[in-house]
């Protein structure tokens, strides 16, 4: 019997939904390309489908993670200025995930998000549509199954290594010039919807 | 430090110039490591592993690695090892048979926190009685441990599978420790022709600042205890964040499988794969399988063979792929239990065909006849 392609897309898909890796859902091998509800396009259709979802959301938030709240090395500052910039470009809240440390029962989820209850934060302030940013890519990828497991939010991953299959729409090596570049998509698509 | 140049490993492995040596598989060992750019290795003597890293101790002296000290037994080693990756450091050990049984709780431990850790392991009987003789059973146990698991034929294969198992395992995505299996004794005890890289050559370090993981030094954010206590709680919340880490390990290792392909040449190999009958082995069980295949060939019998070099990540599809039109599955191994087919049957599209065995254990050597006479059976 012929199992169609599992896509990756918003739930709450169930009790405990499976790694996408697991389902068959492939990393892009190329630079210039990205993954979309598990398949393969390229860079450019996901920043169109990113930026579609980020203008039409309700309560779009950016989760940044300790790789850019932090100073912590050359050009990290220059990538924190491009994510508040891209939050303000799609009206987006920012909810930092400062570390990794289990914070369940005592989490505020209206000021923090933790990767091991990421759903409390999402349930709590609505949100439905969020980006991972400058979170570490194993924390992310346990974070965004339980967010698929348990919520309907859209989840967009930008990853500074290999991406998440575990995301609906997952860049790799997203850099200062990528989110500038979806930045600039955005403030353009506002503009024409005007 | 001994002076060597960085080479992308690409060019150290397919492309630098090759020169043979006649070495036993403990020594390919030295000689893979002395090209692996290792920061540092932790020894615990144990029977037949003892010798391989003594002479990693040699390289130590030599200048080759940062550092290396002796534990105070197989657990301790595999929690110093768990240590050192934790730290960032690019780390090598190697035990086996019941010193990998007494490590046994580490294996899962580095999987499951991320660790980018190689590891060899040359297999000898542990059930009781004791033994120090050649027998795989271990492998059976470490199968479900998280980590994935290369098994060398020869001393060739050992040399290559691990210098190419600490790229595979360093890949950000992946980030996952690998054992890299050798029989004990037939490999690590008898020479063979080794082709090697230039020993003026060795890998790129590692860089423990693409990790999945923070790692554990004060330069790296969070900046504090990063490795914290998992949620351990009897709540729901606790166990889908476990359930979730456990498929994220998994993950890891399916996502190992392009790199496999491209450095180790596939999870499998296989000669004569249109033949009726199919030889399905690991280890030096191959070479024997190699054997029995030309002896039937002697009497008229054709015979293929398909030799799974990686055994986590299971090579499911290729096995399915590459024995759906045989008549029969031939599966010899160097244990009682039949680990290996188990693995097989459990894969195939009917396993009503797969032959189980011929084994042989406890120290056995398995003679060619032994896979001729299955062979035989099968044919008639």
């Amino acid at each position: 019997m012929a199992i169609p392609q599992y896509r990756v897309l918003p739930g709450p898909e169930g009790y405990l939904p499976p790694a996408a890796a697991g389902m068959g859902v492939i990393l892009p091998r190329k630079k210039d390309e990205a993954l979309v509800e598990g398949a393969i396009v390229t860079r450019e259709e996901a920043m169109e489908k990113a930026a579609e979802k980020l203008l039409s959301a309700k309560k779009p938030y950016i989760f940044p993670g300790p790789l850019v709240l932090w100073n912590w090395k050359e050009g990290v500052a220059e990538k924190a200025q491009a994510i508040i910039a891209l939050a303000k470009a799609a009206n987006a809240g920012i909810i930092p995930m400062p570390d990794y440390r289990p914070k369940y029962p005592m989490i505020n989820p209206a000021v923090e998000i933790n990767p091991n209850h990421p759903n409390l934060t999402i349930w709590h302030n609505k949100i439905d549509v969020c980006v991972f940013v400058g979170v570490h890519c194993h924390y992310a990828n346990v974070a965004l199954k339980i967010i698929r497991g348990g919520t309907d939010c859209y989840t967009i991953a930008f990853c500074a290594e290999m991406g998440h299959e575990d995301a609906m729409i997952s860049f790799r090596e997203m850099g200062l010039a990528e989110i500038k570049q979806l930045t600039d998509l955005i403030t353009r698509k506002k503009g024409e919807s005007r | 430090m001994i002076t060597q140049k960085i080479v992308d490993p690409d060019y150290l492995f397919f492309q630098s110039e090759r020169s043979k040596m006649f070495i036993t598989g403990s020594e390919a060992v030295s000689e893979a490591i002395k090209r692996a750019n290792v920061d540092m290795a932790i020894a615990y003597p144990i029977t037949p592993q003892s010798e391989s890293m003594h002479l990693v101790g040699d390289l130590y002296a030599e200048g080759y690695l940062k550092d290396y000290f002796r534990g105070e037994n197989e657990f301790s080693v595999m929690s110093a090892v768990a240590g050192a990756a934790m730290g960032g450091v690019r780390v090598f050990t190697a035990t086996g048979g019941p010193g990998t049984m007494r490590a046994f709780e580490m294996f899962p431990t580095w999987a499951g926190a991320r660790l980018p850790v190689v590891c060899a392991f040359f297999t000898r009987g542990v059930n009781s009685p004791l033994t120090i003789q050649p027998d795989t059973i271990e492998m059976a146990y470490m199968l479900d441990t998280g980590i994935m698991i290369f098994h060398a034929e020869n001393a060739q294969d050992l040399y290559d599978m691990l210098l190419k198992a600490f790229v595979i395992a360093e890949q950000p995505e992946v980030h996952i420790p690998v054992g890299v299996f050798a029989d004990g004794f037939f490999v690590t005890h008898t020479r063979d022709e080794v082709s090697t890289a230039p020993a003026d050559l060795k890998l790129p370090a590692y860089d423990p600042y693409s990790s999945p993981v923070p790692v554990m030094d004060m330069n790296n954010v969070p900046l504090r205890q990063m490795r914290d206590p998992f949620v351990m709680k009897s709540n729901f919340i606790s166990y889908a964040a476990h359930a979730s880490w456990q498929q994220e390990v998994a993950a890891a290792a399916q996502r190992a499988r392009r790199y496999i392909d491209h450095y180790l040449g596939g999870l499998v190999e296989s000669e004569n794969p249109g033949a009726d009958i199919m030889i399905v082995a690991s280890g030096t069980a191959v070479s024997q399988g190699r054997a029995a295949i030309i002896a039937a060939a002697g009497e008229g019998i054709d015979v293929g063979l398909l030799k799974i070099k990686c055994l986590r990540p299971f090579p499911t599809e290729e096995i399915k792929a590459l024995t759906r039109h045989c008549k029969a599955i031939i599966v010899p191994e160097f244990n009682r239990i039949g680990w290996l087919a188990r693995e097989i049957k459990a894969v195939v599209e009917d396993n009503s065909k797969v032959v189980d065995g011929p084994r042989v254990f406890g120290g056995m050597t398995m003679p060619t006849e032994m896979i001729l006479e299955s062979i035989r059976r099968c044919s008639a």
